[in-house]
């Protein structure tokens, strides 16, 4: 399931798997086992995931962040985690499949977050000047349904402008503009107060409709976090099955010749821009998408929310977790969001362990947990060719 | 005159590797473009491939001008490049290689028999059909690209250097399928280092020094032009 059909007939070739790697002898039975075995096994992990937030048996409890007083709220926390693996895949398909190291990638995600402030709060200096132009009452603001295409356009067009003049750098130089775009978008948020409400941020962001509890409150409130947990899990397996789709297309297939050798897929008829521009906004478009689920739950942003650090905590999890493999950005994310707020009280020793982690994985394992092989191939073959040229020199 | 460049100039930033080459290819012709290390052959097939845009002069191909095109576009008129070393993609296998080969088509029946034609030609890749075409040798790898590059089923292949690194014997076997395939009807530029077997094979052939050409004739007249057999065939 981790891997495309192409990938499943390649690990014939070689039975003894990829690098010697243990345990990928299990994914190979797991992704040549038949549909009516892999079926049970993913319902069972899918009801799984919507049990989570309900888990209180020992010692499974222990999983938990909410155990001590201390501790974070068990729900938001999964709700984080799926928030960050929705961005976790959209970034998957740039690094991962395109191979374009974004660098900026809060900058999607922030904007799908003020997308749904600005236009949802009936506060926002945007919909205030909305309400004034055409005499709108008060109360009025974008609705909800209306908030999501709004921020998925806005994505797009802001992928497709910093893409078009960047797509044509490689390399290097396309994370350093990207990573300048992630901080343009947060100074522009802090700074031009009169649309954004500048460092104060942007409060009263709206919620996603539903069925009024009986107790009056609305079905996506502060107390039922379960529910925001849920529906975001609902929006990332609806987005994976997408990119799934995309993965395996004739897209997908011109991702990863762009990513093998750019030059080489010109020459077979690939047009490289077109499908890196592709990649971006797609990209762009699920890092939105993220940025609204998140929003929504806040109900307040503020630019400081978006610093670039959180562009390189995302970068971590596509890395971390094995870039080009969907499940593999998964796991990152999950152990980048997870570990954490579960072992809160070695706070201090956080940004220590992250570096610790990170070195570690560039050293014992550079193609990440849980690998694209043929990404590994692709790291192995470049190893070899550099090798091959220090020999010549 | 199914290929022309006209006082072609392509320079890498102020280093300029082609000063105003014209070269032409009649089809059905294999034309052999000969010369020592950085004489400009790669370059050349750069300019003619697109990967690399020119600074001036012009490119036609079959009477059009397709100067201006992108290497993608310029496959979809029908030219194709094998390029040197190892221009495969390293981490799919055989047969995904050859598929990306056919990329731009979609007469599904047809590209079926060319599998069979690439196969045919190169039995080593059809006993490797689903090896990793990174960890395969370097002459596999050369016929591999010279296999994808038949997958888009040209009107002129371009070769460049498919005898580079490979020991004598596969020499000689790559040239003489590269006589295969121009007699099957692909008209064929190729160029190369290994004068001999590329005078030997080609109908005419140029001589590149230093971005320019220097020589012309037709591979057999080249072959006894004692300064050509002092300079590239290392005989006196």
């Amino acid at each position: 399931m981790s891997d495309s059909g192409k990938g499943s007939d390649t690990a014939v070739a070689s039975p003894k798997g990829l690098l010697g790697l243990p345990h990928l002898g299990l994914r190979d039975k797991w992704e040549r086992g038949p549909i009516w075995m892999k079926l049970p096994v993913v319902l069972a992990l899918v009801s799984f995931c919507f049990y989570l937030p309900f888990l209180n048996i020992l010692p499974f409890a222990q999983v938990r962040t909410d155990l001590s007083a201390a501790g974070t709220d068990w729900s938001s926390v999964l709700f984080l985690i799926v928030v960050y693996m929705i961005v976790a895949v959209g970034l998957n398909v740039v690094i991962g499949l395109a191979g374009l190291l974004d660098l900026g990638y809060v900058g999607f995600y922030a904007l799908g977050a003020y997308s749904v402030a600005l236009f949802g709060s009936s506060s926002s200096p945007v919909t205030i000047s909305l309400q004034e132009k055409f005499g709108f009452s008060e109360g009025w603001a974008v609705p909800f349904a209306a908030c999501i295409p709004l921020a998925i356009a806005f994505a797009l067009v802001a992928g497709v402008i910093l893409g078009a003049p960047t797509l044509r750098l490689r390399g290097d130089y396309l994370a350093i503009v990207t990573m300048g775009f992630g901080e343009i978008i947060r100074i522009i948020l802090r700074n031009a107060t009169d649309i954004t409400g500048g460092p104060k941020g942007v409060i009263g962001i709206p919620k996603p409709p539903g069925p009024v509890d009986a107790d009056g409150r609305d079905f996506f409130n502060g107390l039922d976090v379960h529910r925001w947990y849920w529906l975001a899990l609902i929006v990332l397996f609806l987005l994976m099955f997408l990119v799934r789709r995309l993965e395996n297309s004739r897209v997908g297939r011109s991702w990863l010749a762009i990513r093998e050798d750019e030059d080489a897929a010109r020459i077979m008829g690939v047009n490289a821009f077109k499908f890196k521009l592709w990649a971006f906004a797609i990209g762009a478009m699920l890092g939105a998408i993220a940025g609204v689920l998140f929003a929504s739950k806040q109900g307040v942003v503020e630019p400081n929310g978006f610093k670039l650090n959180l562009s390189f905590l995302f970068v971590a999890m596509v890395v971390i977790g094995g870039s080009g493999n969907m499940m593999g950005a998964l796991f990152g994310a999950f152990l980048i969001t997870y570990l954490p707020e579960r072992f809160r009280f070695l706070d201090q020793w956080r940004p220590f362990g992250f570096g610790v982690a990170l070195v570690a994985v560039m050293v014992l394992r550079p193609q990440g947990l849980i690998p694209n092989r043929r990404r590994a191939r692709e790291l192995e073959d470049r190893k070899a060719e550099a090798e091959e040229a220090a020999v010549d020199v | 005159m199914l290929l022309q460049l006209e006082d072609v100039v392509l320079a890498y930033g102020k280093i300029e590797a082609l000063h105003g080459l014209t070269i032409d290819v009649e089809e059905g012709e294999v034309v052999a473009l000969i010369g020592a290390n950085g004489a400009g052959k790669t370059s050349t097939m750069r300019a003619v491939s697109g990967v690399r845009g020119i600074q001036s002069g012009r490119i036609i191909f079959q009477g059009e001008d397709v100067t201006k095109l992108r290497a993608d576009q310029r496959v979809r008129k029908g030219l194709s490049l094998a390029p040197e070393g190892r221009g495969i993609f390293p981490g799919m296998t055989v047969v995904e290689n050859l598929d990306m080969g056919a990329y731009t088509r979609r007469d599904k029946p047809e590209v079926g028999k060319d599998f069979d034609r690439v196969f045919d030609l190169f039995p080593r890749l059809n006993e490797r059909r689903k090896q990793i075409a990174g960890t395969m040798s370097g002459g596999e790898q050369q016929m591999l690209a010279i296999g994808r590059a038949l997958m888009a089923r040209p009107k002129l292949l371009l070769l460049d250097e498919p005898s580079m690194g490979l020991a004598p014997m596969l020499i000689q076997q790559i040239f003489t399928i590269i006589t295969e395939i121009a007699e099957q009807g692909t008209t064929i530029l190729v160029v190369e280092q290994n004068a001999k077997q590329a005078l030997s094979r080609a109908d005419r052939a140029y001589v590149l020094e230093t971005g320019r050409i220097v020589k012309t004739g037709t591979g057999a007249d080249l072959l006894d032009d004692p300064s050509i057999r002092e300079a590239y065939l290392g005989v006196a």
